[in-house]
C-alpha cells in the first residue's frame, strides 16, 4: 500500500472491507437463544482461567508487574529529562565546562544565571553558575546546546520540595572527584533505556 | 451396672446446656468476626494476585498487620449521621445486617463437637455442639435469616436522605425479589431427596465418600444456588447494591467508621454462611466418620470464598435488569423444571 491510499481521505472512494461481526439479536428467542449459546461456550470460564493463569504467573513465575518504588526504581530512560548533571573530563578530573554562556543564552525560562573568569593559565572558569528550579522547565535546551557534552540531565526525578524556588549551585550538579569513576556518560536523546530488553515486547496482533 | 454406665454415658456428653450454646455463641461471633476481617486481607491479596499486583505489603509480614491498622481506622473514624437522616433508623440498619448474618450462622455447623477441657475454671467439661442450635428447619431458618438481613441496605439506603443510597435500596428491593426465588426453587430440589431441612441430616445423608455428594445427582440445582448465593451476598456479578462506578457506593454511601464496617462484617458472614450452606447441603458437609473432616469442611469452605473472590476479579457485572431477566426468565424455569424431573426420578 503505497503513500497516497494512506492520504486519500474521500469517503467512499477506498476499498474497505468490512469485518463480520455478526448482528445484534432480534426478538426474545434470538436474545435467549444467545444467551445459551454464550453459557455453554464456556466463555465464562475462559475469563476464569485467564485471571487463575496471571495468578500462577504472578506467584510462582516472578511475573509480578509492582515495583515498591520507594525502596525500588525502574531504571530511567536517557530521554528524560530530569535535574541536570555537571560532568567532568574522565582523564584529567577538570570539569567540562568552558564557560561560553550558550545555555544561559538559550534558557527560555531565565533560570540559569552563570558568571566567568579567567583563570591563571588564561582558561575560562565559571565563578558562579546557579539553575533556579523552581523556574526550569526541563526542555532540555541547555542539554542541547553544550558544546562539550558539560550539562546534561541526570536520573534525578525526584524534586518535590516545600518551598518553590530551588537554586542548585555547579558544586551541587558536578560530579564529585572521588566518585568520578562512577560517572555516566550521557547516551544521548534518542538512546533507549537501559533495561528495554527487558520491557519490548511483540506487538500483540493475534489476539 | 457396667451395661447401663456405658449406655448412660454417651447421653451424658452430647446433652446441650444452656453453657455449651453461650459458649458457642461467643466462639462464633469471635471467630467470625475474625475470619471476616481476615476475609479483607485475602481477597485484597488475591485480588492483587490475579491483577498481578503485591497488594498490601508493609504492615506487619506480607501485610498480615493491616487488618488491625483497617480496625483501628473504622474504630476510631468519626460517627457521621447526616443532617435530613431519619436518625434511628439510619443508625439500626447496621446492626440489622450484621446481627441477622450472625444469627443465620447459629443454626449452620461451625466447627466440630468438642467438650472444654476440665482444667478450664467455671466452664470446665461442658460440652459444646458443633451447631449452636440443631432446629429441624434450619435450611429454611438460615435462607429467612439471610434474606431478612436484606433489610439492613433497604432501610439504610431509604433513611440517608442520599439520592444514591435510594437507588441503592431500589436495587436492593429487586435483587431479593429475583433471586430468593431461585434460592428457595434450587435448594427444595436436594431438600426432597434427603427428606429433611436439618442441615445434620444432609450432612449424614452424604457420608458415603465423595460419590455419595448431592452435587453429582442435582447439578443443576447446585449450579443455581451459586448464582444465587452470589446475588444473596452481593458478590460480583450481581453487585448491584454498591457499585461504586454507578451509584458512588449504593445504600453505603452516607455510611462510614464503625457502621460501615458493621455492614462489610455482615457481607463477609454471609459469605461465609453461603459457602458453609453449599458445601455441606452438595459437597458431603464434614464427614464425621472421617478424622480429617474437619479439615474437608474448611477446605470446602475454603474453596468457595476463593471461588468468590476469583469471579470478582474474573467477570463484569450485570445490569439490575440483566439480573431480574436472568433470574425470572432464566433460572426459576430452570429450578422448576428441575423440581419436577427430580420428582419424577423419585417417583420412579
Amino acid at each position: 500500500m503505497s503513500l497516497e491510499h494512506f492520504k486519500n481521505r474521500n469517503i467512499g472512494t477506498q476499498h474497505y472491507a468490512t469485518i463480520d461481526v455478526g448482528h445484534a439479536p432480534v426478538g426474545a428467542m434470538q436474545t435467549f437463544m444467545q444467551v445459551v449459546k454464550r453459557s455453554l461456550k464456556g466463555e465464562l470460564f475462559v475469563g476464569l482461567w485467564v485471571t487463575l493463569r496471571e495468578m500462577i504467573n504472578a506467584l510462582f513465575k516472578g511475573d509480578m508487574a509492582t515495583v515498591k518504588y520507594p525502596f525500588e526504581k525502574l531504571p530511567i530512560s536517557p530521554r528524560y529529562r530530569a535535574i541536570h548533571d555537571m560532568l567532568r573530563l574522565l582523564e584529567s578530573g577538570s570539569y567540562r565546562c568552558i564557560g561560553c554562556g550558550l545555555c544561559e543564552k538559550i534558557c527560555i525560562s531565565n533560570c540559569i544565571s552563570m558568571d566567568t573568569r579567567y583563570d591563571e593559565n588564561q582558561r575560562k572558569e565559571v565563578s558562579e553558575y546557579t539553575i533556579n528550579f523552581g523556574r526550569c522547565i526541563f526542555c532540555g535546551y541547555c542539554a542541547e546546546v553544550c558544546p562539550e557534552l558539560a550539562i546534561v540531565h541526570g536520573p534525578r526525578y525526584e524534586n518535590a520540595s516545600e518551598q518553590r524556588a530551588g537554586f542548585s549551585l555547579f558544586e551541587d550538579m558536578l560530579t564529585p572527584i572521588d566518585t568520578l569513576n562512577l560517572q555516566q556518560e550521557y547516551d544521548g536523546f534518542g538512546a533507549i533505556s537501559p533495561n528495554a530488553d527487558d520491557t519490548i515486547k511483540k506487538t500483540p496482533l493475534a489476539y | 451396672m457396667e451395661t447401663t454406665l456405658t449406655e448412660t454415658l454417651p447421653q451424658m456428653i452430647h446433652e446441650v446446656r444452656a453453657a455449651g450454646v453461650i459458649i458457642k455463641a461467643v466462639i462464633i461471633m469471635a471467630v467470625i468476626s475474625a475470619i471476616a476481617g481476615f476475609g479483607t486481607y485475602i481477597e485484597r491479596k488475591v485480588l492483587a494476585f490475579m491483577q498481578r499486583r503485591l497488594g498490601p505489603m508493609h504492615v506487619g509480614p506480607y501485610g498480615l498487620l493491616q487488618i488491625a491498622a483497617d480496625g483501628i481506622k473504622l474504630f476510631t473514624k468519626e460517627d457521621i449521621v447526616p443532617q435530613n437522616a431519619n436518625k434511628f433508623i439510619f443508625m439500626l440498619a447496621p446492626v440489622i445486617t450484621a446481627a441477622t448474618a450472625f444469627i443465620a450462622l447459629s443454626a449452620v455447623p461451625v466447627f466440630p463437637d468438642f467438650v472444654v477441657p476440665e482444667f478450664v475454671p467455671v466452664i470446665g467439661g461442658v460440652f459444646v455442639p458443633s451447631i449452636a442450635s440443631d432446629i429441624n428447619v434450619g435450611v429454611l431458618f438460615v435462607l429467612g435469616m439471610m434474606a431478612a438481613g436484606l433489610y439492613g441496605p433497604l432501610l439504610a439506603g431509604m433513611s440517608q436522605a442520599n439520592k444514591w443510597g435510594i437507588i441503592g435500596s431500589a436495587r436492593t428491593a429487586i435483587q431479593f425479589l429475583s433471586y430468593e426465588v431461585v434460592t428457595g426453587l434450587s435448594i427444595l430440589a436436594p431438600i426432597m431427596l434427603v427428606g429433611s431441612l436439618s442441615f445434620v441430616d444432609f450432612n449424614n445423608a452424604q457420608s458415603g465418600g465423595i460419590t455419595s455428594w448431592l452435587v453429582w445427582q442435582q447439578p443443576v440445582a447446585f449450579v443455581l444456588f451459586l448464582i444465587a448465593g452470589f446475588a444473596e451476598t452481593n458478590r460480583t456479578p450481581f453487585d448491584l447494591l454498591e457499585h461504586e462506578a454507578e451509584v458512588v457506593s449504593g445504600y453505603a454511601t452516607e455510611y462510614s467508621g464503625l457502621r460501615w464496617g458493621m455492614f462489610f462484617i455482615g457481607e463477609y458472614a454471609n459469605m461465609i454462611t453461603v459457602a458453609i450452606i453449599a458445601s455441606v447441603v452438595f459437597l458431603g458437609g464434614y464427614d464425621a466418620n472421617c478424622t480429617l473432616g474437619w479439615l474437608f469442611i474448611i477446605l470446602k469452605i475454603a474453596f468457595f470464598f476463593f471461588l468468590m473472590l476469583w469471579v470478582r476479579a474474573s467477570w463484569p457485572h450485570v445490569r439490575p435488569d440483566q439480573l431480574m431477566w436472568l433470574c425470572w426468565k432464566v433460572l426459576m424455569p430452570i429450578g422448576v423444571i428441575n423440581i419436577l424431573i427430580t420428582a419424577i426420578v423419585m417417583m420412579i
